[in-house]
């Protein structure tokens, strides 16, 4: 054990290490102390954060690795995979598979669209709301509400919304002419269609995120624009604006995530797997493949490719945080 | 609008640029938008208390007249629903619970741990936060199903007069959201014990007082209001988490289902949606999240934005 931690150190804190400040603001007076405290310290509070981080990492960590592992077998149904000859068989199959191209698409083209339109969208509510307005917390509280429910609930809202023959929206629409459209049932239109009901759903939340940011800058800032005769829009372009940048590098993280659990919203609107023709994802991709036709090797493959598509955008907001001393 | 003026000269000396035509276009502006984010909702009541001919004869969106009301709906879904809303809260309690507490001491723990040494331990929990579930799904139904078959293990549990041995699928449930809740709140009480003051735990440690005293007697009583923050926030998620319980619990007509997984079925026939009754059932299934909302909203949106 005790070897097993010295190693561990090294690995972990390397070399020129008592310049580091703690984070209680206190500077390392020096570098002995400051390696027997480390090692005494890890092991004092162990039983604090090993037990949950053990069941995080089994569940987690783990289970990718594992994930990972499947993925390169050739299992198709229920019980022990064979793992005595691994290939990436399944890679090379997804990537000729126009299924998934298509699905691969659509969750970029879902994802990125998702997460321009909210931050554009919360940053309008944020700014409307950070000022001196009655009924603020009341905004604040309508906005953000619809993300305290379900997708499973909302998709049976958006479905009696979207409704051809009774839906309000197409009754909107028809007030100036247009329409009806087959807003679920068109593969031209489900997408859109999706992708309205989740900026519905979570604009309130880019809007909190950045009202908390808005908050706390200083009045002066305002008031430095203003001497400067800045106008109003370029006073936020300039100054405001530049100061919501980490709020916007965490929010769009936290979009992503949500615009994956889409999932739920597509298995709600129809009810099952197989989501409305031209709205398929690969998280909708992936399920149907390893659950509805029992292909788990090819599942895991896409759910592998699908991680990694997540990981290309968390790994470099956790690098920017590391840099930035945030973690 | 008697306020108005004094609104107005607040406005100038805080900000400087508005004046009063412009508060107008304002608040304009505030409640189109408020109609926008209400609209599905309030149309999600009206339609649950209509008849089936005043859903078809009056607007989406109109209140039924005098004649085309009935609770009806609301009666058939609870119906429907009563059991899930039962599974889901025997899931869902534990769950946030655990997944909380997990989370405050996983939080504690880090940051007894001098700077460096919390960084790669940290980054995985931060990471675990942003894991797609779809990645880890076909490890853990091997996992539940073939080399910890909890119904198996447990048999004396599932074969007692106590418990029903149809509930199972619903411990597995509940630990793989304990498991996966355990990032967000480790985050969410790190962020708050980082802003806690550090002087009074490094002096309680130099008086001699163990870790373990310390989290007892000053860290955990202290992070009560972080508390109604996370178990509001974990209980809203999990409470409305639906791919784990499709997964985990095999069918939506499982004795053990959850309300999001029977809800997702609710009023799909072949002779076309009732779409009252789904709204009647959406909006019981999203009833506790919304008290809770109402209630705490302030909570909630902290552990939004946090």
């Amino acid at each position: 054990m005790r070897h097993l931690l010295t190693a561990a150190k090294r690995l972990l804190v390397g070399k020129g290490s008592d310049e580091e400040v703690r984070a209680d603001g206190g500077t390392v007076e020096e570098s002995t102390g400051f390696r027997d405290r480390f090692d005494s310290d890890l092991v004092e509070s162990s039983p604090f954060w090993l037990p949950p981080f053990l069941l995080m990492g089994f569940f987690v960590y783990g289970a990718i690795i594992w994930n990972l592992l499947i993925s390169l077998t050739d299992h198709a149904g229920y019980g022990r995979p064979d793992y005595s000859n691994l290939d990436f068989e399944m890679y090379v199959r997804a990537f000729n598979d126009s299924q998934f191209i298509f699905a691969a698409r659509n969750t970029v083209v879902l994802i990125v669209s998702f997460i321009v339109v909210c931050l554009v969208l919360g940053l309008l509510l944020a700014i409307l709301l950070d000022r001196q307005i009655r009924f603020k917390n009341g905004f604040r509280t309508i906005y953000l509400l619809p993300m305290s429910l379900s997708f499973v609930v909302t998709a049976q809202f958006w479905l009696w919304l979207y409704d051809i023959d009774d839906g309000i929206v197409n009754s909107v629409l028809g007030v100036v002419g247009l329409g009806p459209y087959n807003w679920i049932g068109n593969p031209q239109l489900v997408l859109g269609a999706v992708l309205f009901a989740l900026v519905w759903q979570f604009s309130g939340y880019t809007m909190v995120v950045y009202l908390a940011t808005l908050q706390s800058i200083p009045d002066e800032h305002y008031e430095a624009a203003r001497v400067d005769g800045a106008s109003t829009l370029k006073m936020y372009w300039r100054v405001i604006i530049p100061q919501l940048r980490n709020a916007m590098v965490s929010a769009t993280v936290v979009l992503m995530v949500f615009a994956l659990k889409a999932f739920d919203f597509l298995y709600a609107l129809v009810g099952g797997y197989r989501p409305p023709k031209g709205a398929d994802i690969l998280p909708t991709l992936m399920v149907r493949t390893a659950y509805g036709s029992n292909q788990f090797a090819y599942g895991s493959a896409i759910a592998i490719l699908l991680f990694l598509l997540a990981l290309g955008i968390v790994a470099p907001y956790l690098y920017y945080q590391y840099k930035n001393g945030y973690l | 609008m008697s306020g108005e003026t004094t609104s107005t000269t607040d406005e100038t000396t805080e900000t400087g640029f508005d004046i009063s035509g412009k508060r107008v276009g304002l608040y304009s502006v505030l409640a189109v938008l408020v109609a926008f984010f209400l609209a599905p909702i309030e149309t999600g009541v009206v339609t649950s208390i209509k008849t089936t001919t005043a859903v078809t004869e009056t607007a989406p969106y109109a209140p039924p007249g005098p004649d085309g009301f009935t609770l009806a709906k609301w009666q058939t879904a609870f119906d429907q629903l009563s059991r899930g809303l039962f599974n889901s809260v025997l899931m869902a309690v534990p769950a946030t619970v655990f997944s909380a507490l997990f989370g405050s001491m996983a939080a504690y723990g880090l940051t007894q741990i001098s700077w460096k040494g919390q960084i790669p331990i940290l980054s995985l929990f931060v990471a675990g936060i942003f894991i797609p579930y779809q990645a880890v799904l076909v490890p853990l139904t091997q996992f539940w199903s073939i080399y910890f078959p909890v119904d198996d293990l447990f048999w004396f549990i599932w074969e007692s007069e106590a418990v029903p041995a149809d509930y199972s699928g619903l411990l597995e449930l509940t630990i793989t959201h304990i498991a996966y809740g355990i990032p967000i709140c480790t985050i969410l009480f790190r962020s708050y014990y980082k802003s806690m003051s550090v002087e009074m735990i490094e002096a309680a440690r130099l008086d001699g007082a163990s870790i373990r005293r310390i989290y007892r007697r000053i860290v955990f009583p202290l992070s009560t209001p972080m508390f109604a923050v996370v178990l509001i926030y974990q209980f809203t998620q999990i409470w409305n988490e639906l791919l784990f319980a499709l997964i985990l619990i095999s069918s939506g007509t499982s004795e053990a289902a959850p309300v999001t997984l029977i809800l997702s079925g609710l009023g799909v026939a072949q002779q076309g949606t009732d779409f009252a009754l789904r709204m009647a059932g959406a909006l019981l299934t999203a009833l506790p999240t919304l008290v809770v909302y109402i209630m705490f909203g302030e909570e909630f949106a902290e552990g939004a934005a946090t």
